[in-house]
């Protein structure tokens, strides 16, 4: 535990700890558990965006044989005042998450769970679905947040009244918040400028498109302990959030996580899992409940679609003056769409006398949006990136360089308003500059280059992990931690590090809520980076623990050796006072746990401050200008990573992240319909398959982050950002469009071109019901 | 009120080598049956009709969308899942690739695209990235933007992994 020479384990590309049972088919993910007895359930969803629930009829659905339980609203523990919001990446408010769960008086969205049944088949608990009966009386659709604020729309929540710093409004409104940031005084820079740019920009609600589907077994025993499997990104949040809503202590509630196949943030609020438990419990059995994907796109919580107006001001010499944006984010069926995310992180990366943001958090009758990797920041890149891209042509300064001569760096300001503490944008900048995929020139015809920069500024949060010492000499690493993205690999490098031990000694064993201390959620690139705080003071924990051992077995009759005189270094316990300076080797010390207690340390994250991330990322495309298809020719990921504890699944992240921000700029959106989706499917759906994409280069630089033993920083989440933005500039250079509205399908990029040849202004061609002036 | 299955009907089928004796619904797919009935549930369900390809599993030598083959269908057919991969405790070169090169994040895509690789490399030892890439277009992943799984596949092409 010494300040320590040449890492062994950390920066080194090893193999994922639990790689072997992925690739052999044994790991078990949400929908493989299974429990003798178990029955099957499935969830009535509403077929109407907005109705209003006059009665449910299951009597008919009880009949039928094998019909073991039936729930709706009234199953539900009474209602009790408690208002207290859940963390997660977006806030939800208790009441909502109920309401959520399933449908109280009304049902808000396509796909809002009515009843839910379990049976003893999947076949007998579809039929039993059609056998209840809802009658619902209709209500207007409120279809995108632009109606939804019009004065006079229909309202989905009577008791909604608009939050704003201001007074509490007098009606009920759509507009669950108003908020504001900034500083200084954006009319004086604006009056500064050279150049202003000024525009609108539009982007659709996303699906986080991961592969697995929300699954979850739940069981409950004689007495009324309840069990729940489930792949979840927070175990002890979901805990947290069926105690709540079901009112069961959390000591009777133990919430078991499965593999997790994909999350993005979108695996954090309890949805399945607390019909099952309701079910389980009425009927005595242990209940299982997969989604199929139609449910999953119309039921879970997708990203936001924005609304973005941003206006630039900048000097001659390319300084910025002044920048605004107003962002009207939907947040779906209840408040809370990711406006903070989106402050965070559209001006980040640049340095603004005066500056100045608004957002509008708004609810319609889709489903309740949940985070999506950098929750808000993709879409407001999007705009910031490709308003700046135009202030640069408008300068004549190359794209790169405006953004070099902008940049901030440390001590300057966060859009929070707070000062950066150590961060890399400049070395990163300087790194594109010099790499080929920016010095080589593109060329052809129909070809071009777009560059953009995203931020994240990282969540925090509290860590925790259990580091054992166990008696034959290996150590495991317990935690609550559920494993997303290949941190049990992370913890397992790390623990060696620290520990001075070989990486085989190191056993990471992830565990559910009844078995480790409360850790808070895996989300918002935290748990890297807060984990090897964590590690860090478990390790010196169980040093410490151990040192005391250690002594006893280094001391003699004649001479006592102090815990405070022993020196751990690569395995051993040294006497450093002596002359013959005797060892004693981790094992033996480990060895003593047998009689003398358990060898335990205890490692806590603590407070730490953010440890912001950048990423540029720079395209080249090619447009097809009788199709509008557009195709990558190239595309590479530059991205400050602190110090990468495992370069290759930190790439992994980074290719993950640009595929996602790639499919979101080109292909995906849900079509809606008087709220009604289209395009359920993976094959309607677009998501980039291997086909669309060319090998995703990834250019790692490391400027350590100021907290941390290693300086590592989360980078789960900022290559999401930059993609869509980079992709429209790089349309731009290639034939002259401006796409404001994603995604830039052929269809948009085709119409768009007609437009610029025919000199008449955009009017919504998308195939995108929620579009504005269509 | 009783709901009106029809009754199992008997399928035998040759899983991983090993002879199977299932009994199985008419309209269960061999996805279901491969899960519910096999027990073997390495095989993944991401969509249940065909668009993303974690269900595939070699039918006859051949990859499939076990979601899309009726149960029935498979009747004295020879099937291959991911747990059929490893033979003799060797695990596939491509098993090992995918590991080495971190081809997997969370690995629900992996059994998927496991198995359409296979088929690739059985069809034609030495593709071209861009074979490769078209023989894994119908899996979706959605963690890697598929560079690693392509780098994965193409070393044991080039033989880079025994
Ligand atoms: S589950 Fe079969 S293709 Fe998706
Ligand atoms: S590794 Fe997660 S979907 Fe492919």
């Amino acid at each position: 535990m010494t300040g320590r020479k040449e890492p062994r384990y950390v920066g080194k590309r090893v193999i994922k700890a639990d790689a072997l049972e992925k690739v052999t088919g044994a790991a078990l993910f949400g929908a493989d558990a299974r429990l003798p007895g178990m029955l099957h359930g499935k969830v009535l969803r509403s077929p109407h965006p907005h109705a209003r629930i006059r009665a449910i009829d299951c009597g008919k659905a009880l009949e039928l044989e094998g019909v073991k339980a039936v729930v709706t609203v009234a199953d539900l523990p009474p209602f009790e005042e408690a208002k207290a919001a859940f963390g997660g990446e977006l806030m939800i408010d208790q009441v909502h998450l109920r309401k959520l769960t399933i449908a109280h008086d009304k049902a808000l969205f396509e796909g809002h769970a009515i009843a839910a049944v379990a049976a003893t088949s999947p076949e007998v608990a579809e039929a039993a679905l059609e056998l209840i009966q809802v009658d619902y009386e209709l209500l207007p659709v409120v279809e995108n947040a632009l109606d939804a604020m019009k004065e006079g729309a229909p309202l989905l929540h009577e008791d909604l009244y608009t939050d704003t710093l201001g007074e509490r409004p007098k009606a009920p409104s759509n507009i669950a918040s108003i908020i504001e940031g900034g500083w200084g005084d954006v009319d004086k820079g604006f009056a500064e400028a050279d150049v202003v740019l000024e525009k609108s920009y539009e982007t659709q609600m996303v699906h986080q498109g991961y592969i697995e589907p929300q699954a979850c077994l739940a069981s409950v025993d004689a007495d009324g302990n309840v069990t729940v499997w489930v792949s979840t990104q927070g175990t002890f949040n979901a805990q947290r959030q069926l105690s709540a809503l079901l009112m069961i202590p959390l000591h009777k509630l133990n919430v078991v996580p499965l593999e997790i196949g994909g999350g993005f943030g979108g695996k954090i609020y309890v949805m399945l899992e607390t019909l099952a438990i309701l079910l389980a419990r009425k009927s005595g059995r242990p209940v299982k409940m997969v989604m199929t994907r139609a449910e999953v796109f119309r039921g879970t919580g997708p990203g936001s679609p924005a609304y973005i107006d941003v206006k630039i001001g900048a000097k001659r010499d390319g300084h910025l003056t002044a920048c605004y944006a107003k962002m009207i984010l939907d947040a779906g069926a209840f408040p809370g769409s990711p406006v903070a995310g989106a402050f965070m992180v559209g001006f980040a990366p640049y340095k603004m006398p005066h500056f100045k943001q608004e957002g509008y958090d708004v609810v319609t009758n889709k489903p309740r949006v949940q985070a999506y990797r950098a929750p808000g920041g993709t879409a407001v890149a999007f705009a910031v990136e490709s308003a700046l891209d135009q202030v640069a042509e408008a300068l004549g300064i190359d794209p790169l360089e405006l953004r070099r001569i902008n940049a901030v760096e440390e001590g300057d300001l966060m859009t929070s308003g707070q000062k950066y503490n150590r961060i890399g944008l400049k070395q990163l900048l300087e790194r594109v500059a010099q790499h080929p995929a920016w010095t080589q020139p593109s060329s052809g015809p129909n070809r071009g280059r777009g560059l953009a920069l995203g931020a994240w500024q990282g969540a925090v949060l509290t860590t925790t992990a259990q580091v054992i010492a166990n008696t034959d000499g290996t150590v495991t690493v317990v935690t609550g931690q559920v494993d997303v993205t290949g941190t049990r690999t992370t913890i397992q490098q790390m623990t060696a590090e620290l520990l001075e031990l070989p990486l085989e000694l190191v056993k990471v064993n992830v565990v559910d809520t009844h078995s480790a201390p409360y850790t808070d959620l895996s989300a918002g690139s935290r748990t890297t980076y807060t984990m090897s705080v964590a590690l860090k003071n478990g390790c010196q924990d169980l040093v410490a623990h151990m040192k005391r051992l250690a002594a006893d077995l280094l001391s003699h009759p004649e001479s006592k050796v102090r815990p405070e005189d022993v020196n751990y270094s690569n395995g051993r316990f040294w006497a450093s006072r002596g002359s013959e300076q005797p060892s004693v080797s981790w094992r033996e010390v480990a060895e003593r746990s047998r009689t003398r207690g358990p060898l335990v340390g205890q490692g806590n994250s603590g407070r730490l401050p953010p440890a912001p991330t950048f990423a540029a990322h720079v395209a080249d495309v090619e447009v097809d200008q009788e199709t509008g298809k557009v195709r990558l020719l190239r595309y590479t990921c530059f991205q400050e990573v602190g110090k990468a504890i495992n370069p290759q699944q930190v790439e992994g992240q980074m290719q993950g992240g640009a595929g996602q921000g790639i499919g979101w700029g080109l292909f995906e959106y849900y079509f809606y319909q008087q709220g009604k989706l289209l395009n359920p499917t993976f094959l309607d759906y677009r998501m980039p398959t291997a086909l669309d994409l060319p090998m995703l280069d990834s250019v790692l630089v490391e400027v350590p982050a100021s907290e941390g033993p290693f300086g590592a920083r989360g980078v789960g989440e900022v290559p999401i950002v930059p993609p869509a933005a980079a992709l429209a500039n790089a349309i731009y250079r290639a034939v002259g469009v401006r796409m404001s509205r994603l995604p830039m399908t052929p269809e948009n990029v085709y119409w768009a071109l007609q437009e610029k040849g025919a000199g008449v202004t955009p009017r919504g061609h998308a195939p995108v019901s929620s579009s504005r002036g269509s | 009120m009783a709901l009106r299955i029809p009754p199992r009907i008997p399928l035998r089928t040759t899983i991983n080598g090993d002879p199977y004796e299932l009994m199985v619904k008419p309209y269960q797919t061999l996805l279901e049956a491969l899960r519910d009935e096999a027990g073997l549930t390495g095989t993944k369900e991401g969509c249940g009709n065909g668009n993303c390809g974690s269900c595939t599993v070699l039918f006859n030598g051949l990859p499939v969308n076990s979601c899309l083959v009726l149960a029935p269908e498979a009747q004295d057919g020879h099937i291959v899942t991911v747990e059929g991969l490893a033979k003799d405790g060797r695990l596939d070169p491509l098993q090992k690739a995918f590991s080495q090169h971190g081809a997997l994040q969370c690995g629900i895509c992996t059994p998927g695209f496991l198995m359409a690789a296979r088929a690739i490399l059985d069809s034609n030892p030495h593709p071209s990235e861009k074979v490769i890439r078209a023989g894994i277009a119908g899996n979706l992943c959605r963690c890697t933007g598929y560079d690693k799984i392509v780098r994965a596949i193409m070393a044991v092409a080039r033989g880079e992994v025994d």
